[in-house]
């Protein structure tokens, strides 16, 4: 094996696994964050203290280290239960189910521009594929036996219930969000979400950054609300509103499987913030600034690469987790919806002002004859 | 696509085939279809058709498989004892499969690509398979063709719609 191939290797490797982590990192601390966001808005403190027993000693405080790690242990060193009469084969296999195809959709969200470390360019992107934004779709279809198995495989009739009602969620956002995603695709003439991010940079008018929600406000709604519920989370939490159904599809999960669900509902949200973020909010790039620095009409402030490449990645960050945040208030503040005004949002409100949009960008582009 | 890639995942593809036929559950005959559904793509990928792996996950693993899935789990269907007993049944399927069988090894004797390994290594034309590759031949050549799918596929929608109707009235 030559040099060039291994260091290539190598800087996959290190990719994959650093937003592997990244996402895994953040679904816990997501966890502390809507506990204390749902805290705040009910006017309460909040988890604010934990004791973890360890050794036999009892590492208690107030500290934020302490709750968030306390959340996880805790589940890992529950009894892992399955109920009598459940299939044992499918009941184990449908959280890893959820989990999986969530964690690999981060391989195609890119957090960066291309930097150059040692004369050697990174693009700061996993995998670039050139289906891009389809692998999203694919994998954000997967996601649905998760659910449906988790269901079926309790032998829980609240479960199943649950897996139902989730599955046929799911597949009827999936429609509205995949025409949000045509008119993206049209507006940028590309699927690859690097290129999108790339085609975002600059300004219109010299002041307004140019960003795909100032051209396609409409897909950006469409987007946010099937995305919201493609993740189920209130209002569109139906699959696993307590009040009904316990906890859904995955009532009769415990321990280290349940943590798997409920780490899914969070790395999903990270998701749909990230794609937010990368299709109408510029990913990582940051107004006025080029690769070579800051760009203010006529004056240059020259940055060094790896300067510009930071604000990249910090310009993402901050967008993405704002729309993290405001997921959680959405969650904190909005009752459920009934089941039938899900369908209805979904099939005739969401759906057909997609084809409206696609249509309309279409005939646009197609009148300025852009492409 | 190379040998040692090509092996363990043909092998793995024919595992899970054989799960579907072989399951009497029908819940895991289907995960096995899923399992055999997503290996293909992950064939596609290795034979430059990534737009045609995201279509296969998209359609088959993602909407039909879950259609499936869900008139199961609401039948509600047990394991499969019936079947075993109408064996006339059985033989037919098995005689028109071995048929079937015969007939697909026999095109790929003729293609000259019965050995594995034989064909590979041969680097596919740019811009094979990807998006706008398939756009440009389904909106040009395959013009008509394609129209008359879309026009098949709304017809197929209404049915559903009318016949889903009937019943509630």
């Amino acid at each position: 094996m030559d040099s060039t191939l291994a260091i290539n290797i190598a800087i996959s490797a290190v990719l994959a696994l650093a937003v592997t982590l990244n996402a895994l990192q953040l679904a816990g601390l997501l966890g502390w964050v809507e506990r204390k966001a749902s805290a705040l808005i009910q006017d309460r403190i909040g988890a604010n203290r934990a004791a973890i027993p360890l050794f036999g000693f009892k590492f208690a405080g107030k500290g934020l280290v302490n709750t968030l790690m306390a959340d996880p242990l805790k589940f890992l060193t529950k009894e892992d239960v399955i109920p009598r009469g459940a299939d044992r084969l499918l009941h184990t296999i449908a959280p890893c189910l959820a989990v999986f195809p969530a964690l690999v959709t981060f391989a195609v969200i890119p957090f960066g521009d291309v930097v150059v470390l040692y004369g050697k360019e990174i693009n700061l992107q996993v995998a670039q594929l050139n289906i891009g934004i389809l692998y999203v779709l694919a994998m954000v279809s997967l996601g649905v036996y998760g659910v449906v198995l988790g269901g079926w495989a309790s032998n829980n009739r609240w479960s199943l219930l649950g897996g139902i009602r989730g599955s046929a969620q799911m597949i009827s956002y999936e429609l509205a969000m995949g025409l949000a995603l045509v008119a993206m695709i049209m507006t940028y003439g590309t699927v690859d979400l690097q290129a999108m991010c790339r085609a975002q940079g600059g300004t219109i008018l010299g002041f307004i950054p140019n960003w795909g929600i100032f051209y396609q406000p409409l897909a950006f709604i469409i987007f946010m609300c099937a995305g919201i519920a493609e993740s189920k989370r209130v209002p569109f939490d139906l699959p696993e509103s307590e009040s009904e159904l316990i906890c859904g599809y995955f009532t009769e999960y415990s321990g280290t499987k349940h943590l798997m669900f409920f780490m899914t509902d969070f790395i999903e949200v990270v998701i749909v913030a990230s794609l937010a973020t990368v299709l109408f909010f510029g990913g990582w790039q940051v107004p006025f600034l080029e690769r070579d620095g800051f760009h203010f009409g006529e004056t240059i402030f020259a940055l060094p690469s790896i300067v510009v490449a930071v604000l990249g990645i910090l310009s993402y960050t901050v967008k993405s987790m704002f729309f993290c945040w405001l997921q959680i208030m959405t969650r904190w503040t909005l009752p459920r919806f009934r089941y039938d005004q899900l369908m209805r949002l979904g099939w005739m409100g969401l759906l057909p002002l997609g084809f409206l949009n696609a249509i309309v960008t279409a005939a646009v582009i197609l009148a300025l004859g852009s492409h | 696509m190379s040998l040692p890639l090509f092996l363990p995942l043909a092998a793995l593809l024919l595992l899970s085939a054989l799960g579907v036929v072989l399951n009497t559950h029908p819940v895991r005959s289907a995960m096995c279809l899923v399992a055999t559904l997503f290996l293909l793509a992950v064939f596609f990928i290795f034979l430059d058709a990534e737009f045609v792996a995201a279509l296969q996950i998209i359609v088959y693993a993602g909407a039909i498989m879950v259609v499936f899935l869900f008139v199961i789990m609401l039948l509600n269907l047990e394991k499969d004892e019936v079947g075993r007993t109408r064996t006339g049944w059985h033989m037919t399927t098995m005689v028109s499969a071995g048929l079937f069988a015969i007939g697909l090894l026999y095109i790929v004797y003729r293609a000259g690509t019965l050995l594995p390994g034989a064909g590979m290594g041969v680097a596919a034309p740019a811009a094979f398979g990807s998006l706008e590759m398939v756009a440009l031949r389904l909106f040009t050549v395959y013009l008509l063709p394609f129209e008359i799918t879309g026009l098949l596929m709304l017809a197929a929608v209404v049915g559903a719609v009318v016949l889903a109707k009937k019943k509630v009235a």
